[in-house]
Parts: C-alpha cells; sequence; structure tokens
C-alpha cells in the first residue's frame, strides 16, 4: 500500500530524516515508537506530503506520491490523518467539520454527507454533539471528531500524529477504544505513539525510530519483549 | 448678555446658517457624496487590499514585490497628495465623475491598509487548520476560502470596521478636487454666513452620527459572526 524508498528529510542543516526504507501492507496497524526529535512525526508527515521530501521516493499504490507530476490533492483523499492537536475547524459545526471535504470534493450529496456523518457520529459515540461547535467539546471528544472527520473520505489508511498526546489523562482511553475498533475493523493505520499499552496490544508492527533511521521493527512481542537493538532497549527502559 | 438674548442668538444663527436659502441642502447633498464616495471606496479598497494581502503571502518574488511597494509608496505618501495626483494627473482628463474618481483615490489608499490587516489575519490562523483541509484533500485555494479566511475575516473584523470609519473621515479631504461633501458644505455656509460654531457644529455631528449607525450596524455583524465562541 505505502512502499518508502531511502527517504530523507532536511530542515536546512538539520536532517531529521536520513534514509528510511518501509513498506506499509495493508490492513497493518504500524506504530511508530521513539525518543521526542528522533524524526518520527516528520516521517509519518512525509507519507501525505505534508512536509516536502528532499531525497527518496513514496509510493502509495504504486504511485510515486513526490513526483511533481502527481495530483497530491488527489492522493490524500486516499489517506485520513489525524493531528496531535485535533485541528477541528472552529467555524464550523461538528457536523459541518465532518461534511465540508466530501461535500466540496464531490464524493457526495449534502444529503448522503449528512447521513454519513451521523453515522460516523454514532460509531465515535458522540451523535448527540453533531449541532454544536468544536469550542463546547472536551478535547477526547474533539479527537473522536477528528476520526470522524477523517473516515468521512472513506480513506484507505488513516495516519495519526500522537493523537493522545494533547489530552488529559481521564481521555486518553476513550480515544484508544475509538482507534482500537478501527484496527479491528481492518483498517490500515499509521500511529506515531507514546502509548506503549496501546501499541503493544493494537499493533501488527511496531517500528523503533531514533537518529532518523528505523532502528528496529518487528511484532510488537519482537520490539518489546526482547530487542537486540541497544537504542530500543534504553528507550523502552525508560518508558516501560 | 443675558440667557434671552443668547437663545435669541442662537436660533438666529441656526435660521441663517441653515434655513436661509435652504442651505440645508447643501449639508444634504454634502451627506449624499460623503456616502457614496465612502461606499465605493470601501468596496474597492477591500478588494485592493484582499488581492495585495495574497501578493505580499505569495512565495512568487514578483507578485511578492508588486505588494510590497504598493504598501511601502500608499503608506508613505499623505493622503491628500495621492488623491490631488489622482485626480489633477492621472485621471485629469478622463470623463469619469468626480466623486468616482475621489472613490478610487481613497480605494487605492486604503487597500494599503487593508491588505495588511488582512495579511496579518491570515497569518494569525494556526497552521495546522491549512495541515487539516489539505490533509482532507482540499486544494491551496479550498482551503483558503472555506476555512482559513472565514475564521481570519472573524479575528479581524473590529480592524477593519476601524479601518473604514477611518476611511470616511479621511473623505473630508474631497473638497481638495472640488467635491461638495458634508465637510465643504459646512465650510461654504461659514464663508457665506461668517459664522463658524454652528456650521462647524452641524458639520461634526453628522459626521459624528453617520459613524455612529455604521459602528451599531457592524457590531450586530460581529455578533453574528461570533456566534461560534460559544462553549
Amino acid at each position: 500500500m505505502i512502499k518508502i524508498k531511502n527517504l530523507k528529510k532536511h530542515f536546512g542543516e538539520l536532517e531529521v530524516l536520513r534514509g528510511i526504507d518501509e513498506h506499509i501492507q495493508k490492513g497493518e496497524v504500524v506504530c511508530v515508537i521513539g525518543p521526542s526529535g528522533s524524526g518520527k512525526s516528520t516521517f509519518l508527515r512525509c507519507l501525505n506530503l505534508l512536509e516536502e521530501v528532499t531525497e527518496g521516493e513514496i509510493y502509495v499504490d504504486d504511485e510515486l506520491i513526490n513526483d511533481p507530476k502527481a495530483d497530491i490533492n488527489l492522493i490524500r483523499q486516499k489517506m485520513g490523518m489525524v493531528f496531535q492537536q485535533f485541528n477541528l475547524f472552529p467555524h464550523l459545526k461538528v457536523i459541518d467539520n465532518i461534511t465540508l471535504a466530501p461535500v466540496m470534493l464531490k464524493k457526495m450529496t449534502k444529503e448522503e454527507a449528512n447521513k454519513r456523518a451521523l453515522e460516523l457520529l454514532d460509531r465515535v459515540g458522540l451523535k448527540d454533539k453533531a449541532n454544536v461547535y468544536p469550542a463546547s467539546l472536551s478535547g477526547g471528544q474533539k479527537q473522536r471528531v477528528a476520526i470522524a472527520r477523517a473516515l468521512a473520505m472513506n480513506p484507505e489508511i488513516i495516519l495519526f500524529d500522537e493523537p493522545t498526546s494533547a489530552l488529559d489523562p481521564e481521555m486518553v482511553g476513550e480515544v484508544l477504544d475509538v482507534m482500537k475498533d478501527l484496527a479491528k475493523s481492518g483498517m490500515t493505520m499509521v500511529i506515531v505513539t507514546h502509548e506503549m499499552g496501546f501499541a503493544r496490544e493494537v499493533a501488527t508492527r511496531v517500528i523503533f525510530i531514533d537518529e532518523g533511521v528505523v532502528q528496529e521493527s518487528g511484532t510488537p512481542e519482537e520490539v518489546f519483549g526482547n530487542t537486540k537493538n541497544e537504542r530500543a532497549k534504553a528507550f523502552l527502559s525508560k518508558v516501560l | 448678555m443675558d440667557e434671552r438674548n443668547f437663545f435669541q442668538q442662537l436660533a438666529f444663527d441656526f435660521t441663517r446658517c441653515f434655513i436661509t436659502e435652504d442651505r440645508w441642502q447643501l449639508l444634504l447633498k454634502g451627506i449624499l457624496v460623503t456616502i457614496e464616495v465612502s461606499l465605493v471606496a470601501i468596496a474597492l479598497g477591500t478588494i485592493i487590499g484582499f488581492l495585495i494581502a495574497l501578493c505580499n503571502l505569495s512565495k512568487n518574488k514578483f507578485l511578492k514585490a508588486i505588494g510590497g511597494v504598493y504598501t511601502d509608496v500608499i503608506r508613505g505618501t499623505p493622503s491628500v497628495t495621492q488623491l490631488m495626483i489622482i485626480y489633477f494627473v492621472i485621471f485629469a482628463t478622463a470623463p469619469i465623475p468626480k466623486w468616482l474618481i475621489a472613490s478610487i483615490a481613497f480605494g487605492i489608499n486604503s487597500g494599503a491598509y487593508v491588505s495588511e490587516i488582512i495579511r496579518a489575519g491570515i497569518q494569525s490562523i494556526d497552521k495546522g487548520q491549512t495541515e487539516a483541509g489539505r490533509s482532507l484533500g482540499l486544494n491551496a485555494s479550498q482551503t483558503m476560502t472555506r476555512i482559513v479566511l472565514p475564521q481570519a475575516l472573524k479575528n479581524i473584523f473590529p480592524a477593519l470596521c476601524n479601518e473604514f470609519i477611518v476611511l470616511i473621515k479621511e473623505t473630508a479631504i474631497v473638497g481638495y478636487v472640488g467635491l461638495m461633501d458634508i465637510q465643504k458644505a459646512g465650510d461654504f455656509i461659514k464663508s457665506a454666513t461668517f459664522t463658524a460654531f454652528m456650521p462647524l457644529f452641524a458639520t461634526a455631528i453628522i459626521y459624528y452620527v453617520l459613524i455612529k449607525l455604521l459602528t451599531l450596524g457592524l457590531k450586530q455583524l460581529e455578533k453574528k459572526l461570533r456566534k461560534s465562541d460559544v462553549r
């Protein structure tokens, strides 16, 4: 589904990603872990080109997306994204947050989109919040709406950029529950996270990134259980 | 002077300034000229301001240069000078009504200030909003018009209102190119009657009331824009 070849990203002199090769298969739930500043968020943001790629190739469904000729807007419709800071549109009601893109991009009529939005809100447990503005929601509720918004485009894959890092501890659970549900339904997901318990439970694969390269990749058992990588060992001993 | 004489004098002045020779009609026509010039200038200034703001925010060096020079030159010269250059030089022989030329001059002037307000407004919107829009597959202009601008507009609304008010008062210099607006009408009555108090205070009151009405209207509009802030 996504093939990444020798991905490099520089911010000026700073080399954040120093050559990453990965292959994300359909149906995989990949958790990306690593210390802050390791490049894991940058890696995720490169996948839908929110960050310009310095070097390397990213293929989505065999299409080279960092080719200037590629229609990135069309490719992004297949790739949902959920942000750390939610990034809901504060001037729109919850339901309009969800229907804006599908209607504007002519994927659905307004009626279809509204119906679908209510289904999605029901799925994330917020059907009664359809007609309020985001300002009246809690952090956990905002993030669940953001997930519904990403789902409304019927994406093939959803990228999560530290979805629970900005939440109060008591709200982390409700968001993780929605994500678990999503994983069970077979959605392909790439999740940058600090929630090791979640990664262990839900991930089909865990990637440990440090200093801009993938240091370790494997099943949760392999990575959390008996990693051979010294950096991964040191990191895990601090967070587990 | 006892009290009765004072009021008698006041009534006499009032009659002479506004009733005799139907001088109130001068003021009325002046109000229409001021409104006419201001409204067109506000519309023009907003459009120009928006375009210049986009130039200033653009990555294209040429557009950026245009925006930069425009703002720099307009803000660096007095509006009276600009008005006179546009009236006596640029449109000297053009068959366009006086008031429209004045509107264009004020629109061009206001555009420079409006552009800075809009630029600041767009930049005040969190980058995450643009990223969220783009990540859903919206293109840059869809994201701008549906996500960034509506929020920016709400934030800059008070500053824009302020600019409109400044602009309306600024039009009091159109007398320089021979237009009879409120200010010029008051001035004319002052010269014709050799009294300063009545016509000048009338001028001030008329401007005040006009701007008060505008402010009240805009306040209502702002309330509507703020409805998404309810918690």
